[in-house]
């Protein structure tokens, strides 16, 4: 049953709803190769099996008693742990939340649940999705499938890995800064961040809320689409939530299989997201994507986004400003863990104390120390105030751009994977690292990480970053899909076909000692 | 109060002139929360009105009630106030345990109303304008109890109990502009603005507007100017007093304690200060200085609010007329000396008694039942007097009064029947059989027999010392058992004394 893991959720749709193959029986396939294989890459947090194959003998019985279906009922997804689950442990990585389990589900969880999706599990994650490693996760390390010593970045590396291991045909993820896509890209699988608004954030613990999206993580980018058709859309729980009618990804997906899909599409290569600090690599792949592109009848311009170049320390004041505030409310008096002061009295702002500084790890106490700092009276104008106008002026910048053309284009990450521990010391280098995916979050247009190739000199995965107006999401699967099917034709097979095989755990090796 | 401690008051005003400044809290009576479609309700079991948002859970959003806001515009109209075109929440950052996010969702430099005034006035007939600075919105926070400690109060307490339920009750802070000139009124000013603030709320309809139950709250502050100076005090700000006495006696109490403190050469701390119904007095809490940091910054999971001046205007058309015309338009249809009206507006029984009297009731007989007997019996029970019978109900007690059916002691019967839910006053006549007796026969006899048991009071009535009768009318009552009328009574005591043989 192993080839069930190899396919795309479409595919495993197509034999589920010709009932060739039972939920349960993909669902079982899954587990099996989670089993093989996660205890050495750590995707996940919690495995729920029997949930999840009671999940899948339910819509089994559904469909067999006839019943109209979602076309991904039955196909099992990994959930980013981010993400509220009634069922499962929440943590979002975090010490502080160890054993939590929600009293509710986020609203993509239900709306996956309503769906018919079957839930295999929580993915690992940077605490509170501060990271672009998931090296800050308070539970170990996820490993890069493609090479063990190398991350899979982050925050969503959890989510990226199981999917790019074939432990799941899609997963959950959430991206602030491009915790979706620098993920999708070091892992060459696909990711998406949807405009900002367009799928609900209640139930993702909020990391930023002004930049925090929910999007699909996926191995192809009609996979996303089906995805992103279950979780988007108005819900009225989330305030900042957009009122639109969405067309259908999915039908903006198959459309950009059509012959001549990319004919007279104009795309942008953003001047400021290339050259200095960008992998040779990497570099060599993206233009080798832009010349597939012009081969197939795209129209490529260079376009500036000159305030571009603010945006990561524009991000570095908001975020964590937020986040100081966000994440006020861990505290040990509602849910969570609680520790009490080694000395002094027992008055809620010493066990509030204690349980803070023994539940947070480093990268959260020292981004809440930032935003805190910069939210300061005296100092709001200067930090908080004048990163709300960069973000301002790379809204405008956008706006320039997309008057232009009608997609932009850069790499999603500046390298390939880095190896672990190479940028922990150094919160900087890690930081700038998300120069590529930030812009997005910060003017809430839609970006996608599709992946094109392997670096020469690593052979680790690039990955493209399509980036499309505000509201324009279809857009991106539209020009993903058809980039997707020419590179994979250029290659004959797909990327992920390519990733190292994955050698099943031998369980019990260590206790046995080396005998 | 000793002497050290506090200045005589007039003394304090010879010397220092009051600079008042007021924030008031009305608590909507909107159906939801501010934020979630939890029951905003009075007296649930604790933490059942609670879900995600409210509780502050990780991955909760907020969500506004449009009625909340609906209110809040309704209010700030009524205080005079521009409505804000474009209005946002911010976070209000501070750790609590009562506050479930650890920030209150508030407004800082964009609230909803502001630049409004009422002008209020005192007993003495004088007028004063109060400018009210801006009437934003944010939400309650939980209620705490402090366990096992003496005073309930946290100093002392083992452990203390949260209860979610009004966390997250639509709130609006009234916050007026330093209120000068005051002199002598200021602790009237104090007591008669909030009753003010509470009056118009309750009249809008917007507020439950019962201060005993929180639902408005006051925090005074009070700084001293020495006379001949232009430079403000340093103030305090005494927090959550609770009933419109202590609003007066606080003001009072804090403008003779800054003073002695001033004049001994000592400084004022700039703090919070609790109000202590028990003993009057009021006592130092949190230093609080200008620098306080809440680290406010636009709440992002909002949108900003933008309510179109249609919207506004229509809501204008809603309002109700103004409590202070209203008061002196029934002053003068019901034609009450000035003791009589005051008696009845401070005794919340403004309502009542319009309402008696638009049952039908004669309006001092409104005012005499419900300031009389039925505040009485309220005052006994603990409970509001308004909760005790209807408008109705009295305006038909009244009647039977009036017709003569009911004297004034048979129909205090009947109210503690109708109270004790024995059904309508006529009913209560009946089946307690509590009528005056009409019939004269037996109101005669008695009346022979009282007069020929006293033949000194006979005979001086007969001598025309009509006052006399006074003793015999006792008797007979006595004999009726209350059950006759009094004026019916005396008209034949004298009628029988000039026939009787
Ligand atoms: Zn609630």
């Amino acid at each position: 049953m192993t080839y069930l893991t190899k396919l795309s959720a479409a595919a495993l749709s197509d034999l589920l709803i010709s009932r060739e193959v039972s939920a349960v029986e993909a669902t079982r396939a899954h587990l099996e190769h989670i089993t093989a294989v996660d205890t050495d890459l750590h995707a996940f947090l919690h495995v729920a099996g029997d949930a999840a194959l009671a999940t899948a003998a339910q819509i089994d019985a559904r469909r067999a008693a006839g019943e109209e279906l979602n076309p991904l009922a039955g196909v099992p997804i990994a959930i980013k742990d981010v993400l509220a689950t009634q069922d499962m442990p929440t943590t979002a990585g975090s010490k502080i939340l160890e054993g939590w389990i929600p009293p509710y589900d986020a609203t993509v969880v239900a709306r996956l649940r309503a769906a018919g999706l079957v839930p295999l599990g929580k993915t690992n994650m940077d605490e509170f999705a501060m990271g672009s490693s998931t090296e800050h996760s308070a539970y170990g390390i996820t490993r890069n499938p493609w090479d063990r010593d190398r991350i899979p970045g982050g925050s969503g590396g959890g989510s990226a890995a199981a999917v790019a291991s074939f432990q799941a045909p899609l997963a959950l993820g959430s991206d602030t800064g491009g915790s979706i896509r620098q993920p999708a890209a070091v892992t060459g699988s696909v990711g998406v961040k949807p405009t900002y608004g367009g799928v609900s954030r209640y139930g993702a613990i909020a990391l930023a809320s002004s930049l925090d999206q929910v999007g699909p993580v996926s191995r192809t980018v009609y996979d996303a689409a089906l995805l992103h058709d279950v979780i988007g859309g108005h819900d009225p729980l989330d305030s900042t939530s957009l009122t639109e009618r969405w067309p259908s990804m999915a039908a903006a997906a198959a459309a950009g299989l059509q012959d001549d899909a990319l004919r007279g599409v104009r795309v942008g290569v953003i001047k400021e997201l290339s050259g200095d600090g960008f992998q040779a690599g990497v570099t060599q792949r993206f233009n080798e994507t832009l010349a597939l592109l012009v081969a197939a009848g795209a129209e490529i311009t260079e376009v500036s986004a000159p305030n571009f170049e603010y945006a990561v320390a524009a991000y570095y004041l908001i975020l964590p400003a937020e986040a100081s505030s966000n994440l006020a409310r861990f505290d040990s008096v509602r849910f969570g863990i609680r520790v009490n002061p080694e000395s002094g009295s027992l008055t809620s702002e010493h066990v509030m104390s204690a349980t803070r500084e023994a539940g947070f790890g480093a990268e959260v106490k020292r981004r809440i120390i930032l935003g805190t700092y910069a939210l300061s009276a005296g100092y709001y104008d200067a930090y908080y105030g004048s990163a709300q106008k960069v973000r301002t002026l790379i809204q405008r910048d956008f706006a320039a751009a997309f008057s232009q053309v009608d997609v932009l284009v850069s790499p999603s990450a500046p390298t390939t994977a880095f190896k672990f521990g190479e940028k922990l010391a150094d919160p900087m280098a890690m930081y700038i690292n998300d120069v590529t995916t930030i812009p997005a979050n910060l003017a809430g247009v839609p970006g996608m990480s599709i992946p094109i190739g392997l670096a020469p000199e690593d052979g680790l995965p690039v990955g493209l970053q399509i980036m499309a107006p505000a509201k324009a999401d279809a857009r991106l699967y539209t020009v993903g899909a058809a980039i997707e099917q020419l590179l994979e034709a250029s290659w004959g097979h797909t990327m992920l076909s390519q990733a190292p095989a994955l050698t099943p755990t031998e369980m019990f090796a260590s206790e046995e000692g080396a005998v | 109060m000793a002497s050290a401690e506090l200045m005589d008051y007039d003394k304090a005003l010879e010397l220092f002139e009051p600079v008042l400044g007021f924030e008031v809290h009305v608590e909507l009576n909107t159906k939801t929360k501010m934020f979630c479609g939890c029951a905003n309700e009075f007296g649930s079991g604790a933490n059942t009105n609670t879900c995600p948002t409210c509780l502050g859970l990780p991955g909760g959003l907020p969500q506004v009630n449009k009625k909340a806001i609906e209110s809040s515009i309704r209010l700030g109209l009524a205080l005079g106030c521009e409505i804000a075109e474009h209005s946002r929440f911010a976070r209000k950052n501070y750790f609590y345990p009562d506050t479930a996010k650890n920030f209150q969702t508030s407004q800082y430099d964009d609230p909803i109303c502001h630049d409004g005034s009422i002008t209020i006035e005192l007993e003495s007939g004088r007028l004063v304008t109060v400018e009210i600075e801006r009437a934003h919105m944010e939400d309650d926070a939980g209620k705490l109890t402090h366990m096992g400690g003496a005073t309930g109060r946290i100093q002392g307490a083992d452990y203390s109990l949260v209860d979610y339920n009004r966390g997250g009750v639509p709130l609006v802070e009234i916050v007026t502009q330093m209120i000068e000139g005051a002199e002598h009124d200021a602790p009237e000013i104090g007591k008669t603005y909030v009753a003010a603030i509470r009056e118009i709320a309750k009249g809008l309809g917007v507020s439950n507007a019962r201060m005993e139950e929180g639902n408005v709250r006051c925090d005074a502050n009070v700084s001293l100017r020495p006379r001949g100076s232009n430079v403000l005090g340093t103030r305090t700000e005494t927090k959550n007093v609770n009933s419109l006495r202590s609003v007066e006696r606080a003001v009072r109490y804090e403008i003779q304690r800054q003073a002695a403190v001033l004049h001994a050469g000592g400084t004022i701390t700039q703090e919070t200060r609790h109000w202590h119904e028990d003993t009057g007095r009021t006592s130092a809490g949190r230093p609080k200085s200008d620098a306080d940091d809440y680290r406010y910054f636009p709440e992002p999971d909002l949108l900003p609010m933008a309510p179109s001046r249609e919207w506004v205007e229509e809501l204008r058309l809603t309002l109700p007329e103004p409590p202070a015309a209203r008061r002196k338009r029934l002053q003068a249809a019901w034609g009450f000396v000035n003791l009589e009206f005051q008696d009845v507006v401070n005794s919340d029984l403004l309502d009542a008694v319009e309402a008696t009297v638009a049952a039908g009731a004669s309006a001092q007989a409104a005012r005499k039942w419900w300031t009389g007997e039925i505040a009485r019996l309220a005052n006994v029970a603990g409970v509001a007097a308004d909760t005790l019978v209807t408008p109705v109900q009295l305006a038909a007690l009244i009647e039977l009064v009036e017709a003569g059916t009911l004297t004034d002691r048979l129909a205090r019967q009947v109210l503690e029947g109708v109270i004790a839910g024995e059904g309508t006053p006529t009913q209560v006549v009946d089946s307690r059989g509590l009528a005056v007796v009409s019939d004269d026969g037996p109101l005669v006899a008695a009346i022979d027999a009282a007069l020929l048991g006293q033949p000194d009071v006979l005979a001086k009535i007969r001598d025309g010392k009509v006052q006399a009768a006074g003793a015999v009318i006792g008797a007979v009552m006595k004999a009726m058992r209350g059950q006759a009328d009094a004026a019916r009574v005396r008209e034949l005591v004298l009628e029988r004394a000039a026939t009787i043989e």
